[in-house]
C-alpha cells in the first residue's frame, strides 16, 4: 500500500514538472522567445563558470590544508621517505599547472563570452606557441621520469645478504607468515602439491632439511632499521599485500613468488607515540580482487626492536613440532636432525630417549 | 609547409545509382531494424547505448549506497535483487564485486565504446566526408546486431542465479578462471566471455569499416588536410580498435580454454577448495600482458572520439578555427601509436621484471606531452573568442576541465616508484574515472547536443541542457574529486567496507558524500533522457545548420534520407574551420564554398587555389597547398 502511495506520489510529481516544462515552453514560443538569439542564459552561463573556478579551487585548497593530517598516511619505511617526497614534488609541480591552466582557460571563457558584433580573431597557428608548450612539459617530465626511475630502481634492486628473510602466503581469504627459523635462516622448499588439510598449509617439503625449524605466524613481525625480503606467494587466486605505512605493495601470484625488500624505520609503540594513540597498529592490507572476502584480508603487523625481535623469534614453536605427524615424512637418515631443528629434541648426542612424537 | 594530395576522380559518386536506390520501397523492418543506413544504425548504437549507461550508473549507485551508507537497511532491493540482499539487509559481498565488475565493463565496454564510437563514427563519418554511406552497409548492419547478441547475452548474465562475472571488468585469472573461487565466475563469467567475443566481432565490423570509408569515399576535394578533426578521432581510434581488440579476444580464448578444456596457460600451483589443481606452467601475469595490451589502447578508443567531436565543437562555438589542427592531428597520432607500448604501467606491482618497469613508465609519461598541446590547444582557441554556450559546448568545456584534472593524476601514477602506493587505491578511481569515463561521457553528450538538430531534425532544449550540464558538471566533480584524498590515504578499491581495518576507518564523511552526489548526477541524467525523447518528436523544427557550423553534414536537409544528399554530393575546397576569417562577410565559410567565391577573405596562397578549383571535377587533379 504504501509503494503504492510513494508510486503515485512520483509518477504526480513527474506530471506536474511535465505540465509545468510544457507551459513554460508555450510562454516562451507565445512571447516570441527566439532560442537563436544569444542573450541572457550565455552571460548566465559564463558567469557561472567563474564561480565554478573560484568555488572549486576554493574548496580544494581549503580542504588540502585543512585535512592534511586526515588524508595522508604517517610514513615509515626508508623508501617510502623518498617515494613520499616524489609524490609530493610531482603534486607541486602538477598543482601550479593545474591551477595555472585551469584559471586560464575559466577566465578565457568568461571574458571571451559572445558579444553581439565582435568578431573572435582567426588565429590558426603560431608554431613559437606550440614549439614552447611541448618543450615545456617534456622538459618537466623527464626531470620527473629520472628521479622517478633512480628512486624505483634503488626499491627494486636486490636486497643485500644479511636481509631478514619472511615469507608471506595469501589465500582465500586470510594471509599466514612464514619464518625461516632462528637455526638456518633459510626458508625450506614448498611444493603446492604438498600442501594437504591436515597441517601442511604451506605445502612444505619436509624432504629439504631448511623446512625443519620453518615456524608459522599469524602475525607478521618485523624488525626496526633492518632490511626486510619479504618473499609472496598466492596459493589460491592473485592476492596483493599492502603495508599502507611501509608504502610497501606487490601482488601475490599463483605460481610465481614475487618479493619486496624494505626497511621499517618506526616501532609500533613509536608510531603509537607519535600518533598519540596507544592501541594503534601497523595493518597489512590485500588490494588485489580475491573474492567474497577480499576486503576482510587483514593482518596486523607489529614491528619491535631488533632484540625484542629476535627474542620473539626465538620463542616462537617451529611448524614441525606443531604438527609432530609429519616427521614421518621427513627421510629417515634427517630425522634426528629434523627433531633437533626443530626443538623437539633438546640436545643433539645427549639423552635420546627424550623423543615424544 | 605544403602538402600535395593529388586526387584522380574518375568513378568516386555514385550518386545517380544512389539516388535510384534511394527510392526502392523499404518496409519496416528494412528501415528501422535491420537497417542499412549508417544513420539509423547510428541511433540503434545511441539508444543501445543510453539503455547501458542508465543501467551502468543505477549499478554504480547501488554499490555507492553500501560505501557511504554501511548501517543502511537496503530490505527495499530485495523486490528487485532478492537473495543478493542478505538476511541482515546488507548487499551480499559477491554481489557488490559483480556490481563493481558489470559498472565496469558496461561503461567502458557498451557505453563508451560502442554507445561514443558506434554512434559518432557512423553518424559522423558519411556525412562529414561526404559519402552516400558507410563502405559497406550490411557489413554496418551486422555490427550492429553482433553489439545487440552481446549486449543480450551480457544483459542476460546479470539474472543468473549465481550472478553476473565478479573478478573485476579486468577479470584477472585465476580468480575468473575458477568457479570455486567466486560465484560469478560460474556461468555468468562463461557468458561475459561470449558476450564480449561477440562485441570483439562488432567492433572489428564497425573498424574496418570506418576505415574504408574515410580512405576511400571522401567527396571530391576531401584531402586528408581537409578532414575535420572529428573524423581523425575516428580514423585513429578505428586504427587502434582493429588492431588491439583481437589481442583481447586470443586473451578470452586462452581463458575459455582453461575453464573449460582443462589448459594451463594462465594457471599454475593452485590449491584450492580443499585440492591441489593439475594445472601447471601456466602464468597469471601473461593474461594481464594480453588483457591490457588491448585494455590500455581501449582508454584511447574511448577517449579519442570524445577528442574529436570536443574539438569540433569548440572551434564552431568559439567562432574561431581550432587552434593548431595539425598539432591536433599530430598529437592524436601520436597518442595512438604510445597508447600501444605502455599498456604494463598497469602492472608495476605484479612482480613483472623491474626493468620492465623502468622501460614501461619513460613510455607513459612521454604520453603526457601530446596530452597536454591537446589541452593547450583547445585553451588558446577559446582566447579571444566569441563564446556560445550552447548545452554542446558546456559538455565540452566540461569534457576539456575533466581531461585536466584527470590526466593531471596520471603524472603520479605513471611513475613507477609513485604508483608502488597508489596503485589500485581510490587515487586510480579518481583518476581514470574523470580523465576517461568523465571525459569521454561528457564527449558523448556534447556530441548528443550538438548532432541532434541532424539525427533528428529538431533542437534539443537549451534551458533542460544547461540544468543537466550543470548539476552533471558539479556531480561528477562532487564524485570523483574526493576519491584522490581517499586514494591518498590508501583505501584500496573494489572493497565491500572498510570496517575491518583500523587505517581505512576515517572518511565515512567523504563515502557519504560522494555517494550522494552520484544519486543526484545519476537523478539528473533524466532530466537529458526526458529532454532527449521529448525533443525527438516534440522540439522545435531545426534549421538545416543551425550552429552556422562549416563542415558538409549541414549541408544536408534538415532530415536527410538515405544517400544522404538528394543531388550531386558537394565539393570541398577549404579545410573545416574557416571561423571569423578577416574580411569574410559572415564569421564563418563552409567547406563546400569555393575560393573563387570568397575573394574578400582569401589568403595570398588560397588565390592561387582558385585556378585549379572546376566546377565539374571529373579527371581534374587537385592540387592544394593550404597552410594553416
Amino acid at each position: 500500500m504504501t509503494s503504492l502511495i510513494i508510486f503515485l506520489g512520483v509518477v504526480l510529481v513527474l506530471v506536474i514538472l511535465y505540465m509545468i516544462y510544457r507551459v513554460s515552453s508555450l510562454v516562451s514560443i507565445a512571447k516570441g522567445y527566439d532560442d537563436d538569439k544569444i542573450g541572457t542564459a550565455n552571460k548566465v552561463n559564463a558567469a557561472l563558470f567563474m564561480v565554478f573556478m573560484v568555488g572549486s579551487l576554493g574548496w580544494f585548497f581549503w580542504y588540502s590544508f585543512a585535512y592534511y593530517d586526515n588524508y595522508t598516511m604517517p610514513v615509515a619505511s626508508e623508501h617510502g621517505k623518498h617515494t613520499d617526497l616524489l609524490f609530493w614534488i610531482t603534486m607541486g609541480v602538477t598543482v601550479v599547472a593545474f591551477v595555472i591552466i585551469s584559471v586560464v582557460m575559466f577566465v578565457f571563457i568568461y571574458k571571451y563570452q559572445h558579444e553581439e558584433g565582435r568578431k573572435a580573431k582567426f588565429f590558426p597557428d603560431n608554431h613559437h606557441l606550440e614549439l614552447a608548450w611541448t618543450i615545456i612539459p617534456a622538459i618537466v617530465l623527464a626531470v620527473l621520469i629520472f628521479t622517478g626511475l633512480r628512486a624505483w630502481n634503488d626499491i627494486t634492486s636486490p636486497a643485500s645478504k644479511d636481509a631478514e628473510l619472511i615469507e608471506v602466503i595469501g589465500q582465500q581469504f586470510a594471509w599466514t607468515v612464514r619464518y625461516p627459523g632462528v637455526k638456518d635462516k633459510e626458508l625450506g622448499k614448498v611444493n603446492y602439491k604438498l600442501i594437504d588439510n591436515f597441517g601442511n598449509e604451506f605445502g612444505l617439503d619436509l624432504t629439504d632439511k631448511n623446512s625443519f625449524d620453518d615456524f608459522k605466524s599469524l602475525e607478521l613481525h618485523l624488525p626496526v632499521d633492518k632490511e626486510v625480503l619479504l618473499k609472496i606467494r598466492a596459493k589460491d587466486v592473485l592476492h596483493s599485500v599492502f603495508l599502507p605505512h611501509f608504502r610497501v605493495k606487490m601482488d601475490a601470484v599463483p605460481g610465481m613468488p614475487t618479493q619486496f625488500k624494505f626497511k621499517v624505520t618506526k616501532t609500533t609503540q613509536e608510531m603509537r607515540d607519535e600518533l598519540g594513540n596507544q592501541n594503534f597498529n601497523y595493518e597489512m592490507a590485500c588490494t588485489e580482487i580475491c573474492g567474497r572476502g577480499h576486503f576482510s584480508m587483514k593482518m596486523t603487523v607489529i614491528v619491535e626492536e631488533q632484540e625484542a625481535y629476535e627474542k620473539w623469534k626465538a620463542s616462537q614453536e617451529a611448524w614441525l613440532k606443531q604438527n609432530p605427524d609429519y616427521l614421518k615424512k621427513v627421510p629417515n637418515a634427517l630425522k634426528e636432525a629434523a627433531m633437533i631443528k626443530a626443538g623437539m629434541q633438546r640436545d643433539p648426542g645427549s639423552s635420546v630417549a627424550e623423543v615424544n612424537e | 609547409m605544403a602538402t600535395t594530395d593529388i586526387h584522380t576522380h574518375h568513378d568516386v559518386h555514385h550518386h545517380d545509382e544512389h539516388d535510384e536506390h534511394g527510392h526502392h520501397e523499404t518496409n519496416f523492418w528494412r528501415t528501422y531494424i535491420f537497417s542499412e543506413d549508417h544513420k539509423v544504425i547510428a541511433k540503434q548504437f545511441l539508444i543501445t547505448g543510453i539503455f547501458w549507461a542508465l543501467l551502468g550508473g543505477i549499478l554504480s549507485v547501488i554499490f555507492r549506497l553500501q560505501l557511504g551508507f554501511p548501517d543502511m537497511s537496503l530490505e527495499w532491493l530485495r523486490p528487485v535483487l532478492g537473495e543478493w540482499i542478505t538476511a541482515e539487509g546488507k548487499l551480499d559481498p559477491e554481489f557488490y564485486l559483480a556490481l563493481v565488475t558489470m559498472h565496469g565493463t558496461i561503461m567502458v565496454f557498451f557505453v563508451l565504446t560502442a554507445g561514443l564510437s558506434g554512434t559518432f563514427s557512423n553518424f559522423l563519418i558519411p556525412l562529414q566526408v561526404g559519402a552516400r554511406d558507410m563502405a559497406s552497409g550490411f557489413m554496418n548492419m551486422l555490427s550492429y546486431w553482433f553489439f545487440f547478441l552481446s549486449s543480450v547475452t551480457m544483459f542476460v548474465s546479470l539474472f543468473l542465479e549465481t550472478g553476473p562475472a565478479g573478478g573485476g571488468w579486468t577479470i584477472y585469472p585465476p580468480l575468473s578462471a575458477l568457479p570455486q573461487a567466486i560465484k560469478g565466475s560460474g556461468l555468468g563469467m562463461t557468458l561475459w566471455l561470449v558476450a564480449m567475443a561477440l562485441f570483439i566481432v562488432s567492433s572489428l565490423l564497425g573498424g574496418i569499416n570506418y576505415i574504408t570509408t574515410v580512405i576511400n569515399l571522401r567527396t571530391r576535394g576531401m584531402s586528408f588536410t581537409r578532414l575535420p578533426l572529428t573524423i581523425w578521432a575516428f580514423l585513429f581510434t578505428a586504427i587502434i580498435g582493429v588492431l588491439s581488440f583481437p589481442v583481447l579476444f586470443a586473451a578470452a580464448l586462452l581463458l575459455i580454454f582453461d575453464r573449460s578444456f582443462g589448459t594451463s596457460f594462465y594457471l599454475s600451483d593452485i590449491y584450492i577448495g580443499g585440492e591441489a589443481l593439475a594445472h601447471d606452467g601456466g602464468s597469471p601475469i601473461l593474461f594481464q600482458h594480453l588483457f591490457w595490451f588491448l585494455g590500455h589502447p581501449e582508454v584511447y578508443i574511448v577517449l579519442l572520439p570524445a577528442l574529436g567531436l570536443s574539438s569540433e565543437i569548440i572551434a564552431t562555438n568559439s567562432r574561431k578555427p581550432i587552434f593548431g589542427y595539425k598539432a591536433m592531428i599530430g598529437s592524436m597520432l601520436f597518442i595512438a601509436i604510445l597508447s600501444f607500448i605502455v599498456w604494463a604501467h598497469h602492472m608495476f606491482v605484479t612482480g613483472m621484471n623491474p626493468f620492465l618497469g623502468s622501460i614501461f613508465m619513460l613510455l607513459t609519461l612521454i604520453i603526457a606531452v601530446p596530452s597536454a598541446v591537446k589541452i593547450f590547444n583547445y585553451v588558446t582557441t577559446l582566447w579571444k573568442g566569441n563564446i556560445r554556450f550552447t548545452p554542446g559546448m558546456l559538455f565540452s568545456i566540461g569534457l576539456v576541465s575533466f581531461f585536466l584534472t584527470g590526466g593531471i593524476t596520471g603524472i603520479f601514477l605513471g611513475n613507477s616508484a609513485i604508483d608502488i602506493q597508489l596503485h589500485d587505491t581510490y587515487f586510480v578511481v579518481a583518476h581514470f574515472h574523470l580523465v576517461m569515463g568523465s571525459a569521454s561521457f561528457f564527449g558523448m553528450m556534447a556530441g548528443v547536443y550538438h548532432w541532434f538538430p541532424k539525427m533528428f531534425g529538431r533542437m534539443m532544449d537549451n534551458r533542460l541542457g544547461y540544468i543537466h550540464f550543470w548539476l552533471t558538471f558539479t556531480g561528477v566533480y562532487l564524485v570523483f574529486f574526493p576519491m584522490h584524498y581517499i586514494g591518498i590515504a590508501g583505501f584500496p578499491r573494489r572493497y565491500y567496507s572498510w570496517t575491518n581495518f583500523e587505517i581505512f576507518s576515517g572518511f565515512t564523511d567523504l563515502n557519504t558524500l560522494v555517494s550522494v552526489a552520484a544519486i543526484i548526477t545519476l537523478a539528473s541524467q533524466f532530466i537529458f533522457l526526458f529532454n532527449f525523447f521529448y525533443s525527438m518528436f516534440r522540439g522545435r523544427v531545426a534549421p538545416a545548420n543551425p550552429w552556422n557550423a562549416t563542415t558538409i553534414e549541414w549541408t544536408t536537409p534538415r532530415n536527410p534520407g538515405h544517400g544522404n544528399w538528394p543531388g550531386e554530393i558537394p565539393s570541398v575546397y577549404r579545410w573545416p574551420y574557416d571561423y571569423s576569417k578577416p574580411g569574410a562577410k559572415e564569421d564563418y565559410i563552409p567547406q563546400h564554398i569555393p575560393y573563387s567565391e570568397t575573394p574578400e577573405s582569401n589568403l595570398p596562397n588560397e588565390n592561387e587555389l582558385i585556378k585549379l578549383e572546376t566546377s565539374n571535377g571529373s579527371g581534374a587533379i587537385i592540387v592544394e597547398g593550404d597552410k594553416h
